[in-house]
């Protein structure tokens, strides 16, 4: 097998944000036309900060949003994989890394992807 | 005002806020958010939390061009991605605190800086390798400039970290790439050339804007009603922006009107953020 170089790994993650955005750009816009159909009729106010809906708010109800077709848990699932994208992008760059044997940038990818998953966990204290 | 209607205004107001900010440069978050806020009486935080998915989306849209062409350096990106995503989340973490009205402020102080610096005439600079660090870290590269390969040296590692530490609160707080400040990291401190800095810059946006998007997620800032035609009309007007970029060579003349524009917008974010009308 051919060593992997730099520049296969820079080919590999331009796919892997081109569809990324693809997939969850298509996502968004279908539970748009999902939300729109069944809501467009519907007062809208974004003056007063409430939150979000809840079954937006937990995996749990976005899937069961999903599976019932509710066009807002659609979005958000979408969102969520929009937001995924640049992080799956550090995981390639991860592996590229890794079999490019060089150790320091192995590392200086975990250290970016420890901090977003901490960013994560700490969403709701903080 | 229906779901239909206001979904149709912010569809539009968005694809001519990715149109401009792709233009001039400045980003479609530091559009977005005023016409949200302002026009619209939008809750700032909403504007931040949808400004922060179009961010991300048309960042990784360009970067997936970019990455292919060599010119990003993804190890300058990924190294500074450690102080961008540290700041981001710190960010995040400071805006579920201060009052709304400081942040308009802040966002105005920032919007302004950063048509200023779009203004600025943007010189291609080549430096030889003389850091220590930047030889440790591996960090001097080269990217193709008309078929030739030029190599370069990044300088003042420590400052450039620093000042990406910034940028990153900045973006986690306000919702915007700040891609003026990466490129006052890169460019001004760093001394790396333009095309690379840039090119970088929009490499590193999606990851720091991640960092803190899972904040905001979990924290409900981000409204998928809202979401939806923002970052579907920011991401198409960033497109149409790239397309006529392409086409017109020289946009000086455009670049001052909208500074102009950007400039009226950020002196109404402050005016209003000082009254505690945001």
């Amino acid at each position: 097998m051919k060593k992997i170089s730099d520049l296969d790994i820079q080919q590999i993650i331009g796919w892997v944000l081109r569809l990324g955005v693809i997939i969850s750009m298509s996502v968004v816009f279908i539970g748009g036309c999902f939300y729109w159909y069944r809501h467009s009729g519907e007062t809208a106010s974004y003056s007063k900060f409430v939150g979000v809906p809840d079954f937006v708010h937990s995996p749990s109800g976005i899937w069961n949003g999903i599976l019932t077709l509710r066009g807002r848990a659609i979005i958000q699932a979408g969102i969520i994989l929009l937001i995924a994208t640049p992080v799956i992008r550090v995981l390639f760059s991860l592996i590229g890394f890794l079999l490019e044997k060089d150790w320091l940038y192995t590392a200086i990818s975990l250290l970016v992807l420890g901090i977003i998953i901490a960013s994560a966990l700490t969403g709701h204290a903080g | 005002m229906s779901v239909a209607v206001l979904t149709l205004i912010v569809l539009a107001g968005s694809y001519v806020a990715g149109l401009v900010g792709s233009l001039t440069g400045l980003g479609g978050g530091v559009v977005i958010i005023p016409l949200l806020t302002l026009l619209l009486n939008v809750n700032i935080h909403y504007a931040i939390g949808a400004s922060l998915i179009s961010v991300i989306a048309t960042s990784s849209g360009s970067a997936a061009a970019y990455v292919k062409e060599g010119i990003t350096n993804i190890r300058l990106g990924m190294f500074l991605e450690i102080a961008t995503t540290i700041g981001a989340m710190a960010g995040a973490m400071l805006a579920l605190h201060i009052q709304t009205s400081v942040i308009a402020v802040i966002f105005g102080v920032i919007l302004i800086f950063s048509a200023f610096m779009s203004l600025k005439p943007k010189k291609e600079q080549i430096h030889p390798p003389k850091s220590q660090w930047a030889e440790k870290l591996k960090l001097n590269s080269s990217y193709p400039v008309n078929d030739q390969t030029v190599s370069y040296g990044v300088q003042n590692v420590g400052g450039g970290f620093f000042m990406m530490l910034f940028a990153g609160v900045i973006s986690g707080l306000l919702g915007i790439g700040s891609g003026a400040l990466k490129v006052v990291a890169m460019d001004g401190i760093m001394r790396i050339p333009f095309k690379v800095s840039t090119t970088t810059s929009n490499f590193m946006i999606g990851v720091t804007a991640a960092a803190s998007a899972v904040v905001y997620l979990q924290r409900g800032y981000i409204d998928p009603g809202l979401s939806m035609p923002v970052v579907i009309g920011v991401l198409l007007g960033a497109l149409t922006g790239s397309k006529i970029l392409v086409k017109a060579s020289s946009s000086k003349g455009l670049r001052w009107v909208f500074a102009v524009i950007v400039t009226f917008l950020a002196g109404q974010m402050i005016y209003n953020g000082l009254n505690h009308r945001i």
